[in-house]
């Protein structure tokens, strides 16, 4: 089980987390939702070890995420799929997927994962020598998302794996999101497409201004009038 | 001798010098690419390993020996340069890397002052480094031709090493995206040592090259092929490897070429033309021969 509390994140003087209180219970799907500058990237930067937090208490599953490596954190299986896809463009996709796999020993697992990440997204296959900076937009997002299930995820984080993406494509990831769920990955998934991440989510957070304003079920806050309040609370201009 | 044959001559020249640079250059270029770090200390590694082998063949030690030894002393104090000073700079601005690489550079060539007096030493490179093999008319330097070899064997070597294992396909995944490589949970400050080890290898074996080369060698000695082999990297595209070879054998075939045909008055100001094209060459390619066309992504 993931926990945060009262968690403060600072950058400089610019107080990004303030106060966060968060917990991802196993198996289940989490939404940490909000506008721009809300804090949820930088959520996502502390749980894996990219940002230290000014005060309060990070764990997984009792492990001290705080005082713990990006390199220990990722051998947890917290895993974070960055914001931007964020492939090595001068990488192989197969050599991509290589890199998700650097922790693991057994070579025999990373080729049955790369078989099985093939199997979810049929067109890695069909490029699988090719360079990632040729991809499509939505091409390297599915690599991203390969590349970050190559390291066993036991906690997966997807930060905006939608974001810039055609309708059909937003539904082909929403479904191998769903079906990661099914599998029984725990996964805290950051989101600007409020209705369809609250449709596959067990519960929800909603980030304003680097504070929770709203948690509870995907269901609850679907019907809750206050979400698009929420959202247009951000100071105008701010950005992530 | 014919037209060919001063011209095949002036090629091996040319190789032969640009093989020195090349080798120089991958160090610096593959600290770069990972770190945004210029490492002007990397000169002073030529130093280090050129005055061990020195020192060992004083004691009366066999030129290979000593000569690997000093490959191995500049490994070791690449990698305590990484440690000691580098490291505790992770995350810090790049200017604030690049002075401490200067304090790395002036804290080195004092230390070999004060160990080693400021004047230079010769240094007695045996006798197949200074031979002469005669092909007709051409007279090749058997140490152009082992630079020729020994460097290239070294970039098949690193080739194979950074497109097959798994710690060079991390290193280039490292010099492309730090943070995605820190997310993936890719053991950077491993990647980062190995870049430090193996640039500080090959500049170990440049110390040696040269200095037989040059016949005596001295603390400042690193000065020079440092600033060639940046020079080398930042036509080839700074952070990019094969940029970075290119470049040097650029840089060695240009050196050649005007030494050949400027009137001799003008000889001695060979480097000033040297830099002049290549100031005019980065007008029109400013990220260099192989560096990207494409503005820097926010």
């Amino acid at each position: 089980m993931l926990k945060l509390e009262t968690v403060d994140v600072a950058y400089g003087h610019v107080q990004a987390l303030d106060g966060v209180s968060i917990e991802v219970r196993d198996g289940e799907l989490v939404a940490l939702l909000g506008a721009n500058g809300a804090g949820k990237s930088t959520t996502l930067m502390a749980i894996s070890g990219i940002v230290r937090p000014r005060a309060g208490t990070l764990t997984y599953n009792g492990v001290d995420l705080a005082k713990s490596s990006p390199f220990d954190i990722v051998g947890l299986g917290v895993i974070h799929c960055p914001e931007g896809r964020r492939i090595f463009g001068g990488l192989t996709v197969l050599e991509n997927l290589k890199m998700g796999s650097m922790r693991r020993a057994e070579k025999q697992g990373v080729r049955k994962d790369i078989d099985w990440v093939f199997s979810l997204f049929p067109v890695l296959a069909q490029r699988r020598h090719q360079s990632g900076a040729t991809l499509s937009g939505g091409e390297q997002q599915m690599l991203a998302i390969g590349r970050a299930l190559m390291a066993e995820p036991r906690l997966l984080m997807l930060d905006e794996p939608s974001l810039g993406l055609a309708p059909l494509l937003v539904q082909a990831i929403f479904k191998v999101i769903r079906e990661l769920h099914h599998r029984g990955v725990t996964i805290l998934l950051v989101e600007q497409n409020v209705r369809q991440a609250l449709a596959v989510a067990d519960r929800g957070y909603v980030l304003s201004t680097g504070k929770v304003m709203l948690e509870g079920t995907g269901k609850d806050l679907r019907s809750n009038p206050e979400i698009e309040q929420a959202y247009l609370s951000a100071a105008p201009g701010a950005r992530a | 001798m014919t037209s060919t044959e001063l011209l095949l001559q002036q090629l091996i020249n040319a190789v032969s010098i640009g093989s020195l640079y090349a080798l120089m250059a991958i160090g610096l270029a593959m600290v770069f690419g990972i770190l945004r770090l210029i490492n002007f200390a990397h000169g002073d590694l030529i130093m280090v390993g050129s005055y061990v082998t020195l020192l060992l063949m004083l004691l009366g030690l066999p030129f290979l020996l000593a000569a690997a030894a000093g490959v191995v002393a500049s490994t070791i104090a690449g990698l305590i340069m990484e440690r000691v000073a580098y490291r505790p700079l992770r995350g810090a601005h790049e200017i604030a890397m690049l002075l401490t690489s200067f304090s790395v550079t002036i804290f080195l060539e004092n230390l070999a002052i004060i160990l080693f007096r400021p004047t230079s030493r010769a240094f007695p490179a045996p006798a197949v480094l200074r031979s002469v093999i005669e092909i007709g008319q051409l007279r090749v330097a058997g140490l152009d031709l082992i630079a020729i070899i020994v460097a290239a064997v070294l970039l098949l070597g690193l080739t194979l090493f950074v497109r097959r294992t798994n710690v060079g396909i991390a290193m280039r995944a490292a010099s492309q995206d730090l943070l995605a490589a820190r997310l993936m949970g890719i053991n950077v400050n491993k990647v980062i040592a190995t870049a430090f080890a193996i640039g500080s290898f090959l500049a170990g074996v440049v110390g040696l090259l040269w200095s037989a080369r040059v016949g005596k060698i001295d603390p400042l000695m690193g000065f020079n092929p440092v600033l060639k082999a940046f020079v080398a990297s930042v036509i080839g595209g700074l952070g990019s490897l094969p940029g970075a070879v290119i470049g040097a054998y650029v840089l060695g075939g240009l050196e050649i070429l005007l030494q050949g045909l400027l009137p001799s008055a003008l000889t001695p100001y060979r480097d000033a033309f040297v830099f002049a094209i290549l100031i005019a060459l980065l007008l029109f390619r400013p990220n260099g021969i192989l560096g990207s066309t494409e503005r820097e992504k926010i």
